[in-house]
């Protein structure tokens, strides 16, 4: 931007004429022009900060004891069961020729594990923030739009199509790489299980599932003939169509499950809400005992030195367990405390001296 | 003759050859067989720059040749090409809108000079073609077309006067439009050619164009064909009085024809207005040297990632997990192109350090700042009617750093309003007083008086003596109008006016007319006079040999009645008394040296019969001088030494020139503010440190260290060795046994340190600049340079124009290389106010020259110390501001994005959506810093006029040296850890609402963002001293345009989006507890240290405030309101309140 070559370079008519105006023009008296505006000027005196600090201190402490008592209560059960060590119960899972295999992993509680128990599997060492990953999936396919079935947009490749050249329907990395190990939990009464009826809605967003994500409509009120001429994703044991046979509410583009796996994680440790166990018994949570959980383990995280587990966890108003929030709170709100009795001292030693001086 | 013909040969080689020849009207010559016509450029006015078709390729190739567009285009074209994490559009567009209203706006100027320029050339003149008057546009003109040009119509080319309506051979031209001097030039047609233009036949030989608007020199051959077959060749000399400058307009006259000698881009006025160069202010290399640091941040971030992205990809395993394979293409890239690429991507993933709104922040707060120097009320004189004048505002914030002023000493210490105080006939001094003036006789004798003859001589010598013209009151044109010199002033009594180039002379008339000899006008070379008796008096007018500042005198040779030859002259003592007998000098000298003291300006007037031989000596020897074409300057001024000698001195007269209004306040406040006050002026010695005195520059205990001819001439040695033991005395003096001075304070106000102030004078300086042998003239130099910098105030009189520039420079270029500001009012201060960093012309009385050349124009000397302290401070803290403030938002924007890779694999990952990376600098961060910068009064301005001390506090470029800069930058880095790793921490469980669903990578994004938006915003909060509605408006709108555009970014399904990503994030996030929290305690904290370090530095920054207010009225005990103020520190504003 070059304003001045322009006003200082100006030929003597612009500058005539500049002159002009200029007798014409005596600078107009308002209390912009003459920056004048009124204005607050706030002046950080110590009898604002020094009771500030000390309310905003107080506040915080309060906060932070009310997350931090609320965190200790949060009971969380993180197990992992990849199967690494010999001993336990997945071991032989890990061995690539098990095409099929399911462990179990037992457990027991000693006390009742208040509810409603969110049920989460966890992954570390898992990007699911590689960029060229995030980006591998076609939202038009997701919203339930069967043209771009047969021609999958660039960014899904190399999961668009199977060696055969047929069409992924979905395709990309994450739709490819969704989660496919299941669980089912068994508590052991009196050496017989019983089976804890885990729920599987409402665990994905309410926008992803009502809005942001379709599926396609049926094709003579067949919903698989609308996915005709594509075939599944190389890893999937099922087709899209298939995933929740016995809800059609929960199938497709639809499954929850699907639907939590495509919301990708922001860190490579992150966690996924599996189920929710809200009915029957154990609406009001797990009571004490022991507890089996059979695992129909077909996930691979062993290839990139990835880790699984499980984790059962019940919320609060402030979500799940985590302590850094209160502790957080509680030390910045003793800063601000111990801060206001400093500036106590500072300001009564400076107002000391002034007087002094005067 | 003979060179007249090559020159007709090799019309071509025009430029290579020093005089063009030019035939009047285009017809050929009789002496010559062949007439060739030279090849001239036609008369149009090109100022425009583009035109349409080369507008587009050459606006962006000049808009590109800025290294921070380039850059942006470069970052633009690698997204393009390659696959990079952000999309074009993010920096493509902002890129777009920056070019855009760059290209509109010059192509909105351009438009305009085309415009301009169109009225000029097509505008229709009256052309003499073959014994007919042609309607020409103007762009036709050809060099040698005889032009006809009536009243009040602009010349349209440079002509030389060849026939004027007014019977005494004149015409008169203002020339208000070229340098501004509103007053009426008379210019001279040139004789033997009025009679007949049809028949003229004459060639004009004359220099090539050159700007200098005041010189001109040519030679016009007439054949002048008194019998049919003889042709007589009379040769007459052209001299700038007979030329008419393009542009200048007729005045006063009715018509006149002229020929046309320079068209086009070659008139004089074409080659004064091309191009200054480009001032660049000390911000703006600092802008620069930051960007290079961010650059080499932008860099190592680079190359970091890059280099960790492949060691950890080495690890078995993380280089291709299964879920993430690589496509065919990929896998075949040559492994370092791929690592090429990365490092571009990584590039571009982190471009957004180096700020592209900055540039266009920074333009806009000039551009807009400007406006309240124009606005200011404050700077608006009554008396011209106008107000301050911006011409560039590139350099608001300069004037926030200045450490040397130099300042001119006439008209702009002065008022150039020149009165005539006393004068002194014959060692008898006469002060002038009304109440007698018209009772006993005009000359009130104080002891003794002059001889009546003596005293009539003076006066005679007074009337006759001078170039003024008298302005004529028959005419109504010249009556209503305001005229540039004497209309300013009301002068009632008075019914006859004056105009003059010099306010000097006019004084001096006015002053002999008070005495009874009133001059009554020039007409046709005869110059009348009435005398005491009323009789009118009549002198021929021979000569006049005019004034220039080297000779300091100009002289006339008239004839009276009684055919004696008188040589009057009138000039500077130091001119004068070696030219007139040594007996009667001493007489003079004392009042001289008294008057000089009180602070008047003072001229001797001398006189001298000629005898007929020595008149017609003179007279061969001026013609031939003024005919000469080369080294005419030289040769005029060897005959007027010739003929200026041996003369009588009659007296003296004593002139006053006022302070201007505030002067000694004004410069008081300059030095408080530490800043050094040098005056340059070519007035002499004693006057110059009288105004000084008076000014307050120098007070009664500043010792003051003279380095002129006279301490130089003092003893039998040579002039080089006196310099050098003086410079060593000097320098001991004031540089060695001087205890150091702090860096930025140059005047305590209570250490009992001795103030020096240093006298120079030109010849003494050019002396030490170009030294006569060479051995040691670099330490000589270095000598004078430091004691010039240890003393308080510094003199330097008797000052060539390029002398000023000459220390202007000097100054300028010595160590630190400090700011520096000229400001002067005439055209002889235009080479100072060129040659500093910041140029202020005055509105003043000596034309616009210095306006037209300056950075900035003010109507008063007084205006400096507003557009310094006030202006000028407020417009640095508020630039500095923003350019450390923009550098620090964008890094602590980009750090989280560059943590972000260390957890995403170094996969380019972009933390935040394209649309929050596009808008962060145009929407969400630009208004509320944009408004600060405009706004901000850290310390109110008053507290600044009054307070000059708060002026070092920013000296020396203090808020952009490093240290300021690291502060920032580490503010940066902590806020943007903490944005980072307080989310990271929270995302350790991400399942953070009560539902227990979890958030994603664009939650945990949007969240860092929402931090950094209120964090950066509520940092310029705090930053914030002077809260307008504006500013309000602004941080707060700005807050709620986030969350507004996020909720609408996020609430809608987009449909020319691919990927709905942020789709409902914003929203989710809000129902958050945890989210809200850790918002809330990361801006906080990120606050804390910036908050401690506001109040802990609070109290101590407001007392000493006060303290110093409370030392400067202790210090400043010499202001308006003490009583007890010396005689010498009158100004304007004391006198004018009633004495009497």
């Amino acid at each position: 931007m070059r304003k001045s070559s322009c006003r200082r370079g100006g030929t003597p008519e612009d500058i005539r004429m500049k002159n002009e105006e200029e007798a014409s023009e005596r600078p107009d008296n308002t209390a912009f022009t003459q920056q004048q505006l009124p204005a607050w000027q706030p002046v950080l005196s110590a009898g604002i900060i020094i009771p500030g600090f000390l309310i905003i201190g107080l506040a915080f402490l309060g906060i932070g004891i009310a997350l931090f008592l609320t965190s200790q209560t949060i009971q969380v059960l993180e197990m992992d069961y990849t199967g690494v060590e010999k001993d336990s119960p997945c071991f032989r899972c890990t061995s690539p020729s098990n095409q099929t295999c399911t462990c179990e992993v037992t457990f027991s509680l000693s006390t009742l594990f208040t509810g409603p128990v969110f049920f989460y599997y966890g992954l570390s060492n898992y990007f699911q923030n590689f960029r060229k990953y995030g980006v591998s999936k076609d939202d038009y396919q997701l919203t339930g739009d069967t043209q771009y079935f047969k021609s999958p947009r660039d960014v899904c490749f190399p999961y668009a199509h199977d060696s055969k050249n047929n069409p992924i329907v979905p395709c990309g990395a994450i739709a490819s790489s969704m989660f496919n190990d299941t669980f089912e939990l068994y508590q052991i009464i009196n050496g017989t299980k019983k089976k804890v009826p885990l729920d599987g809605k409402g665990i994905s967003w309410w926008t992803d599932y009502n809005i942001k994500y379709r599926n396609p409509l049926p094709v003579n009120g067949s919903f698989a003939s609308a996915f005709d001429g594509t075939v599944k994703p190389i890893n999937w044991p099922k087709a899209a169509y298939e995933l929740d046979l016995t809800d059609p509410n929960n199938n497709g583009f639809l499954n929850q499950d699907f639907l939590v796996w495509m919301r990708r994680a922001a860190l490579p440790q992150f966690r996924k809400l599996y189920r929710r166990i809200t009915e029957g018994d154990y609406a009001t949570g797990l009571p004490a005992g022991n507890y089996s959980l059979t695992v129909y383990y077909n996930y691979p995280v062993l290839s990139f030195d990835g880790r699984k587990k499980v984790v059962f966890s019940n919320v609060s108003w402030m979500g799940g367990k985590n302590d850094f929030l209160g502790i957080a709170y509680l030390v910045v709100g003793s800063l601000c405390v111990v801060m206001s009795v400093v500036m106590l001292i500072v300001y009564a030693k400076f107002k000391f001296s002034d007087d002094d001086d005067a | 003759m003979l060179r007249r013909r090559i020159n007709r040969l090799c019309g071509g080689d025009e430029k290579r050859l020093d005089s063009r020849t030019i035939y009047v009207g285009n017809r050929p010559c009789p002496d010559t067989e062949a007439f060739i016509p030279s090849k001239f450029c036609d008369n149009r006015i090109v100022s425009s720059k583009y035109t349409v078709w080369n507008f587009l390729p050459k606006n962006l190739f000049e808009q590109f040749r800025r290294i921070a567009n380039f850059y942006f285009l470069i970052i633009f074209l690698v997204q393009v090409i390659v696959d990079t994490p952000t999309s074009p559009v993010t920096s493509g567009l902002p890129l777009f809108f920056v070019i855009t209203v760059t290209a509109i706006k010059q192509g909105y100027e351009d438009w305009l000079r085309h415009k301009a320029d169109k009225e000029v050339n097509k505008y229709l003149v009256t052309v003499l073609e073959d014994g007919r008057s042609v309607r020409k546009e103007s762009e036709k003109i050809k060099v040698g077309d005889v032009v006809e040009v009536v009243e009040d119509e602009t010349f349209p080319c440079d002509l030389i006067l060849l026939e004027s309506s007014r019977e005494d051979g004149t015409c008169f031209v203002t020339t208000a439009s070229l340098d501004g001097e509103s007053n009426h030039k008379t210019h001279y047609t040139v004789s033997d050619t009025e009679k007949d233009l049809q028949a003229l036949t004459a060639t004009i030989e004359c220099e090539q164009p050159q700007p200098d608007l005041y010189k001109f020199v040519g030679r016009m051959h007439i054949y002048q064909q008194e019998q049919e077959q003889e042709q007589e060749l009379v040769v007459r000399s052209l001299g700038p009085e007979n030329l008419l400058l393009k542009g200048a307009t007729l005045k006063n006259t009715k018509k006149i024809y002229g020929v046309s000698v320079y068209t086009g881009m070659e008139t004089k006025m074409a080659l004064n207005y091309q191009g200054k160069s480009q001032k660049r202010s000390a911000v703006e290399k600092s802008i620069n040297a930051f960007l290079l640091v961010y650059l080499c941040i932008l860099i190592s971030k680079a190359i970091v990632c890059t280099t960790l992205k492949y060691v950890w990809q080495s690890k078995a395993g993380q280089d291709e997990p299964w879920y993430n394979q690589k496509t065919q293409k990929e896998k075949d890239t040559n492994m370092y192109l791929k690592m090429f690429t990365d490092f571009l991507s990584f590039m571009v993933l982190f471009n957004f350090i180096i700020p592209v709104s900055m540039y266009v922040t920074v333009e806009m707060q000039k551009f807009l700042g400007s406006f309240f120097i124009t606005w200011d009320k404050d700077f608006f004189d009554p008396e011209i009617e106008e107000g301050a004048l911006v011409n560039t505002s590139d350099l608001n914030e300069e004037l926030g750093q200045v450490e040397y002023v130099f300042t001119d000493k006439t008209g702009t210490l002065t008022q150039n309003n020149m009165e005539f105080i006393e004068c002194c006939i014959d060692g008898f001094q006469y002060r002038y007083r009304d109440t007698l003036s018209e009772v006993d006789g005009p000359v009130n004798n104080q002891q003794q008086n002059a001889g009546q003859e003596k005293e009539e001589l003076f006066l005679r010598a007074l009337c006759l003596c001078h170039t003024v013209q008298v302005k004529e009151a028959g005419s109504e044109v010249l009556v209503d109008e305001v005229d540039g010199m004497d209309g300013l002033l009301p002068q009632p009594e008075q019914e006859t006016g004056f105009i003059a180039s010099s306010p000097d002379e006019i004084a001096l008339v006015k002053g002999a007319m008070k005495y009874g000899f009133t001059f009554l006008g020039l007409e046709s070379k005869c110059m009348k006079i009435k005398n005491r008796q009323n009789d009118i008096e009549e002198y021929k007018l021979l000569h006049v040999l005019n004034f220039d500042p080297v000779r300091r005198r100009m002289s006339v040779i008239v004839q009276n009645n009684s055919g004696e030859t008188l040589l009057f002259c009138k000039g500077a003592d130091s001119s004068i008394f070696p030219r007139v007998r040594p007996e009667e000098v001493d007489r003079i000298r004392m009042h001289v040296e008294r008057n000089a003291t009180d602070g008047y300006r003072t001229l001797c007037v001398a006189y001298k019969k000629l005898s007929a031989e020595e008149y017609a000596m003179a007279d061969a020897g001026l013609m031939e001088a003024r005919l000469a074409l080369q080294d005419r300057e030289e040769r005029l001024i060897s005959v007027y030494n010739q003929v200026e000698t041996g003369m009588s001195l009659i007296g003296a007269t004593a002139v006053e020139d006022r302070l201007q209004e505030e002067a000694a306040e004004t410069m008081e406040a300059l030095q408080g503010a530490g800043m050094k006050v040098w005056v340059l002026t070519g007035d002499k010695m004693e006057t110059a440190k009288s105004t000084c005195y008076a000014c307050r520059l120098f007070q009664r205990g500043t010792e003051l260290l003279e380095l002129t001819v006279r301490t130089l001439k003092d003893e039998d040695k040579k002039r080089d060795v006196k310099l050098k033991e003086l410079l060593q005395e000097y320098y001991k003096k004031a540089v060695l046994d001087a205890p150091p001075v702090r860096p930025g304070v140059t005047r305590s106000w209570s250490t009992a340190n001795q103030d020096y102030g240093f006298i120079v004078d030109g010849a003494t300086l050019s002396l030490v600049m170009n030294p006569p042998c060479d051995d040691d003239a670099s330490q000589n130099k270095s000598f004078f340079l430091q004691i010039c910098q240890s003393c308080t105030a510094v003199l330097c009189c008797r000052m060539a124009p390029l002398q000023k520039a000459q220390i202007v420079k000097m100054v300028k270029n010595s160590k630190g290389s400090p700011i520096t500001l000229s400001i002067g009012d005439g055209a002889n201060d235009v080479s100072m106010i060129l040659e500093a960093h910041v140029g202020i012309g005055i509105k003043g009385k000596e034309g616009r020259q210095a306006v037209r050349n300056s950075d900035y124009a003010i109507p008063k000397l007084k205006h400096l110390k507003k557009l310094l302290l006030a202006h000028g401070h407020l417009y640095y803290v508020r630039i500095a501001h923003l350019v450390q403030y923009f550098f620090y938002k964008n890094l602590c924007f980009i750090l989280p994005q560059f943590l972000y890779q260390f957890f995403c694999g170094y996969s380019q990952q972009p933390l935040y959506d394209a649309a929050y990376l596009t808008m962060y600098n145009i929407c969400f961060t630009s208004m509320p810093i944009l408004a600060y910068s405009l706004l901000e009064q850290h310390i109110s301005i008053e507290i600044l006029l009054h307070n000059a001390a708060l002026y070092r506090e920013i000296a020396n470029n203090a808020m952009l040296r490093w240290r300021p800069f690291l502060y920032w930058t580490l503010l940066g880095i902590f806020q943007g850890l903490m944005f980072f790793f307080g989310v990271r921490f929270l995302f350790s469980n991400p399942a953070l609402q009560d539902n227990g669903q979890v958030f994603g990578n664009w939650s945990y994004g949007t969240i860092v963002f929402t931090v950094l938006v209120f964090t950066v915003t509520l940092k310029l909060a705090l930053d914030t001293r002077h809260w307008t509605w504006i500013n309000h408006f602004v941080i707060w709108g700005s807050l709620a345009f986030y969350v507004f555009f996020s909720f609408f970014w996020g609430g809608i399904i987009w449909p020319f989006l691919k990927q709905q990503r942020l789709y409902f994030v914003f929203a989710n996030m809000l129902s958050s507890v945890s989210a809200w929290l850790v918002i809330i305690i990361l801006i906080l904290l990120s606050l804390l240290p910036e908050i401690l370090l506001v109040v802990l530095r609070k109290p101590r920054g407001h007392h000493s405030q006060q303290k110093k207010q409370s030392q400067s009225n202790v210090g400043g005990n010499q202001s308006p309101e003490s009583s007890t103020r010396p005689l010498l520190m009158r100004t304007f504003s004391d006198e004018s309140s009633p004495v009497v």
